[in-house]
């Protein structure tokens, strides 16, 4: 291997084993819903469910970011401005990612959603998302003259990830903290965005790729592109008051955010759609296993536009907010679109490196492709179902126990362990030979 | 070179726009609710809330973990109220971690999720739905 890609393969090493953390985790915690004592006296559901959000985040997030390095490294001609800056970026996310897991594990908490960890921590994540910009921005700027609109969204993603984490932390300053109603809203503003800034570097990706399989440079360079990825830009910005339409906030603020929410991912579709259509079915291409993630992809962009739509709508909203609806739409863009992006992403590099087609006829790997999709949208439907018995209960009893609410949806609760450790064995069956082969290609001079 | 030219502009104007948007967000009164600051007493409590990440299991307006109850109106819900919530903080029921609170963190929590409560109302029961899609809801 190429000594220059060996810092980006080993961002992406370490987002693959955060997944495989991920749903680890998420199926022990799963099982506090039917075993409320489970591990209770070790790791309580307070430090458990944390620890699973945690490494979600670092998949997608180490992932993208060593998806993008190696990216660039492949660019002809081109070399990254600062070397050692990537090393340093690596080093502080490694050793502060492991700081986080420590500071779950023993309770040392910021205590805030998805952010739990002790929040001084978020300083070397900052400086580590400072120095990926430099580097991007040095790099690109004075190399690569007429960015496509990958290269536009990577960016863009970069700067925004770096003010909306700084964003979710204004709660330390007292104006915001004392004000309940401002702080509740400025923490799900930056998240929303949050969120967004994420897609803009896995879209992007996304793009790269279909640009890259097709071997067709003019993917990513049509108005239609940037019309779509400044659409994107826009709801990130103004469409996060969709997760809290509920909350007492001035009304303007929830109007904006439902206008600007109903345009959402229609682009996408329609770009992904046309990719689609004047793709050649070239047996080479249908045969690669990046492919075939994008396909996926393409299925749960369909899935969560119609949950998107549905819970930007105020009325129906009404009844889908607190309940696993929402779950089923995060874990839908979380584990189906991004971690599918990111799949396609993860087979192409490894491909790439080996220089053979090994990954691509993986039985093992295109058994758990298949079981990986059928088991992510049985437990997408379950989590559905829950919300949905879950809006119903609180209509018939407005002034009845949780207890008891807790109680009659056990057998819901059934399903849905039995999906996550479904859907758990067939992502441990597409992680396997993935790692195996990064592995190879890390240690392979 | 014009596209070009024209994808900075609109990026300019997004940014623009997003500056004076956060601007009114962060600086102005954004809340519908005629509910006061948080006192010193509801800070500590919420530190409390905080420190053990009470957010994994509980939510306020809906947002957080889904293995407990929705605590915004747990103060003014006429079968629990404050000594219910205080029987609970230290108990250990079911999944919840047996907390080894003091009085004075009780209270503390107490003064939080009572200022909490003084928000608004969730879930929101007296609401208009209305033919675009739009839902009013009543603040307190």
């Amino acid at each position: 291997m190429e000594a220059n890609k060996r810092f980006s393969i080993l961002f992406i090493t370490l987002g693959i084993m955060a997944l495989a953390t991920t749903v680890l985790i998420g199926v022990l915690a799963s099982f506090v819903y039917l075993y409320p004592d489970f591990l209770k006296d070790y790791i309580p559901f307070n430090r458990l469910r944390p620890l699973h959000t945690t490494s979600a985040i670092s998949w997608i997030i180490l992932t993208a970011i060593g998806g993008i390095y190696y990216y660039i490294h492949s660019l002809e001609n081109t070399y990254i401005s600062f070397p050692k800056l990537e090393k340093a970026h690596f080093f502080i996310f490694l050793i502060t990612g492991i700081s986080i897991y420590f500071s779950l594990f023993f309770g040392k908490m910021g205590g805030r959603e998805y952010l739990e960890y002790y929040p001084l921590l978020t300083i070397p994540i900052l400086i580590g998302w400072i120095f990926f910009g430099i580097n991007y921005f040095t790099t690109m700027l004075i190399n690569v003259k007429k960015w496509p609109v990958y290269f536009w969204m990577w960016g863009t993603g970069i700067l925004f990830m770096i003010y909306h984490l700084s964003e979710a932390h204004f709660w330390l300053f007292s104006s915001i903290r004392n004000d309940f109603i401002k702080d509740i809203s400025i923490q799900w503003k930056s998240y929303g965005s949050f969120v967004g800034s994420w897609n803009l570097l896995v879209y992007g990706t996304a793009i790269y790729l279909m640009a890259k399989i097709k071997k067709d440079d003019s993917i990513g360079r049509g108005k239609e592109y940037f019309f779509f990825y400044f659409l994107g830009l826009t709801n990130l910005m103004f469409g996060w008051a969709h997760h809290t339409y509920i909350i007492p906030t001035q009304p303007w603020i929830r109007y904006v955010a439902y206008v600007v929410s109903m345009t959402e991912w229609i682009i996408f579709i329609h770009i992904v759609y046309n990719w689609k259509k004047s793709l050649k079915k070239d047996k080479m291409i249908i045969n690669q296993m990046a492919y075939k993630f994008l396909i996926a992809s393409d299925f749960w962009v369909f899935f969560n536009l119609m949950l998107a739509l549905l819970m930007s709508i105020p009325s129906l909203n009404y009844f889908m907010h607190g309940t696993h609806i929402t779950v089923a739409h995060s874990m839908g863009t979380t584990i189906g679109i991004n971690t599918s992006i990111l799949l396609a992403s993860v087979s192409f590099v490894v491909s790439d490196l080996l220089k053979n087609n090994k990954l691509n006829h993986n039985k093992i790997l295109r058994i758990g492709y298949y079981a990986f999709n059928t088991s992510l949208f049985l437990f997408l439907t379950v989590l559905i179902e829950s919300g949905i018995f879950k809006a119903r209960w609180i209509l018939n009893n407005p002034n009845s126990n949780f207890g008891i609410y807790q109680e009659d949806s056990s057998f819901i609760y059934i399903f849905f362990v039995i999906a996550g450790i479904v859907l758990f064995i067939s992502l441990i069956t597409v992680i396997i030979p993935i790692l195996k082969h990064l592995l190879k290609s890390l240690f392979s001079r | 070179m014009k596209n070009r030219d024209g994808n900075r502009i609109v990026l300019a104007i997004l940014i623009v726009v997003f500056a004076i948007y956060n601007s009114i967000i962060y600086t102005k009164n954004t809340s519908a609710s005629s509910a006061p600051l948080l006192s010193k007493k509801g800070i500590e409590g919420e530190k409390i809330w905080q420190k053990n990440n009470c957010t994994a299991c509980h939510q306020f307006y809906g947002l957080g973990g889904y293995l407990g109850p929705d605590l915004t109106n747990l103060i003014s819900n006429p079968i629990k109220g404050e000594e219910y919530a205080k029987a609970i903080f230290n108990s250990g029921i079911k999944s919840m971690p047996k907390f080894n609170f003091t009085t004075q963190e009780k209270n503390n929590l107490i003064s939080f999720l009572k200022e909490v409560d003084r928000t608004g109302f969730y879930p929101n029961k007296n609401v208009k739905f209305k033919s675009n899609g739009w839902v009013s809801i009543k603040y307190k």
